[in-house]
């Protein structure tokens, strides 16, 4: 199976603070992988990283085929990033919203029909982004990723203020999206509703992955307070088979 | 997706949110009208004042004006964090430096032509030679929109954004100010052949900053 994501000793500087400590991850085609991980595990970090917005400090990264130390950009077009804030636009409704992302990944219309029916946002569609309700602004943050069509899902906390329904949509499109061959990431402290749909989980500690779930017997990912409010870097276990 | 295309989708994006929040009709628009108002209660009109001093008094208010219209452009990639969604959309950075730059340019020339109005009311100014005074506010247009821009996302990741942009762009939209003033006046008085000049540099202005702006954008979004 393809690789969309391999990470070889990562490493990724917020100021002078290594948020990310050299972390190895391989994601495949058609793979759904949960992050896990502490407050300020670099889990958020990491899907920056993947989606090109922060550099690639030291190691190796390839996203999509495209060498992030070479070109943070030219892949982005094909991932659909879900972090902690919508990213959309709180003057232009929920069918506009949907449009212009993807207009501008170079989708057709069809896509924002099929992204509205996925996440039910049908009676939603002329109301403004800044009317909605904090659940339902997370449902049009995850439709106008779908709406991209992207080949690789990166989502932060998905399932933050959705109500049982709406992660009931989510899971379902979480599942398809698999289906098609393209790949998941999701960071979430929400283990027990992300663990039914991933294929694996990486836990990530102190800024490296320190291990994987692959088989129901999941890792405890320790609290560990590593914000860059505390800059010393902690010691660290050491993380053989974090990549798979 | 060509760059004139892509760009026509930024700047339709950004005038349908702006004719939805009417910010510049609500708030730009008048504050413009008070900003002449506040000159002729400060100046006096029965000598005359006004009346040459207009075109200095029009397009200071313009560049003020301009300030709003940049501070508002980039407030609205702020917001929910857009401008990360902006970057992620793989658009050209020249694409959206001319789409940004295009929908300020346009909102720019919708309150000139409301305050034009004002300043003919309220100054008593009759504007003798017209070719040359629409093709000197077109230029210094798209000059102040597109340096506007270009500074905009210079200052886009910054705190102090709002009051850096005035320090940052008003001294370098001063060749702006003067050859438009001169322009105007010029127009006003019914010599065009001296606002030609003024309009050539108004015009290479504009043409240099359209030109930084579409080279200089895309890498200052990323850092921004």
């Amino acid at each position: 199976m393809s690789l969309v994501v391999r990470l070889r000793s990562a490493v990724c500087l917020l100021g002078r603070f290594p948020a990310l400590a050299g972390v190895d991850l391989d994601v495949a085609a058609g793979e759904t992988v949960l992050l896990s991980g502490g407050n300020g595990a670099g889990k958020t970090t990491l899907l920056r990283l993947l989606a090109g917005l922060i550099p690639l400090e030291r190691g190796e990264g390839t996203v999509l085929g495209v060498d992030l130390g070479v070109d943070r950009r030219s892949h982005r077009r094909r991932i659909g990033l879900v972090g902690p804030e919508t990213g959309c636009y709180d003057d232009l409704t929920v069918r506009e919203n949907l449009e212009f992302a993807s207009r501008v990944a170079g989708v057709g219309a069809g896509a924002v029909d099929e992204a509205m029916a996925a996440f039910d946002l049908g009676r939603l569609a002329d109301v403004r982004h800044g009317r909605l309700s904090t659940g339902q602004r997370r449902r049009l943050a995850l439709a106008a990723a779908l709406a991209r069509r992207p080949d690789l899902f990166l989502l932060d906390e998905p399932h933050a203020g959705l109500d049982a329904p709406a992660r009931s949509h989510l899971d379902r499109v979480l599942r398809e999206t698999a289906a098609d061959g393209r790949a998941v990431l999701i960071a979430s402290h929400e283990l027990d509703l992300v663990r039914p749909v991933a294929d694996r989980e990486v836990v990530l500690v102190n800024g490296q992955a320190a291990g994987v779930r692959a088989d129901g017997s999941p890792p405890e990912a320790p609290e560990t307070p590593t914000t860059p409010e505390t800059p010393e870097t902690p010691e660290t276990p050491e993380s053989p088979g974090a990549s798979t | 997706m060509s760059l004139l295309r892509e760009a026509a989708l930024i700047a339709g994006k950004d005038l349908r949110i702006e004719a939805r929040a009417r910010v510049v009709g609500q708030q730009v628009v008048p504050f413009g009208l008070i900003v002449l108002l506040l000159f002729a209660f400060a100046l006096d009109p029965d000598r005359g004042v006004l009346t040459r001093v207009a075109p200095g008094l029009f397009w200071v208010t313009v560049l003020l004006a301009s300030l709003l219209g940049v501070s508002r452009s980039f407030a609205l990639e702020a917001d929910n964090r857009a401008r990360d969604a902006l970057r992620m959309s793989g658009l050209d950075g020249s694409s959206i430096f001319l789409g940004k730059a295009g929908a300020l340019a346009v909102e720019l020339l919708a309150f000139e032509a409301l305050l034009t109005l004002g300043v003919v009311v309220l100054f008593d100014v009759r504007l003798a030679s017209l070719p040359p005074l629409i093709l000197a506010t077109a230029a210094a247009t798209v000059g102040l929109a597109a340096a506007g821009t270009l500074y905009g996302v210079l200052a886009a990741g910054i705190r102090a954004r709002e009051t850096l942009v005035p320090v940052l762009l008003l001294p370098v939209v001063a060749p702006v100010l003067l050859g438009a003033t001169r322009a105007w006046e010029a127009s006003i008085d019914g010599v065009p052949g001296d606002a030609w000049p003024w309009v050539g540099l108004l015009v290479i202005f504009a043409t240099l900053f359209v030109g930084i702006g579409m080279l200089a954008f895309g890498p200052l979004l990323e850092e921004s």
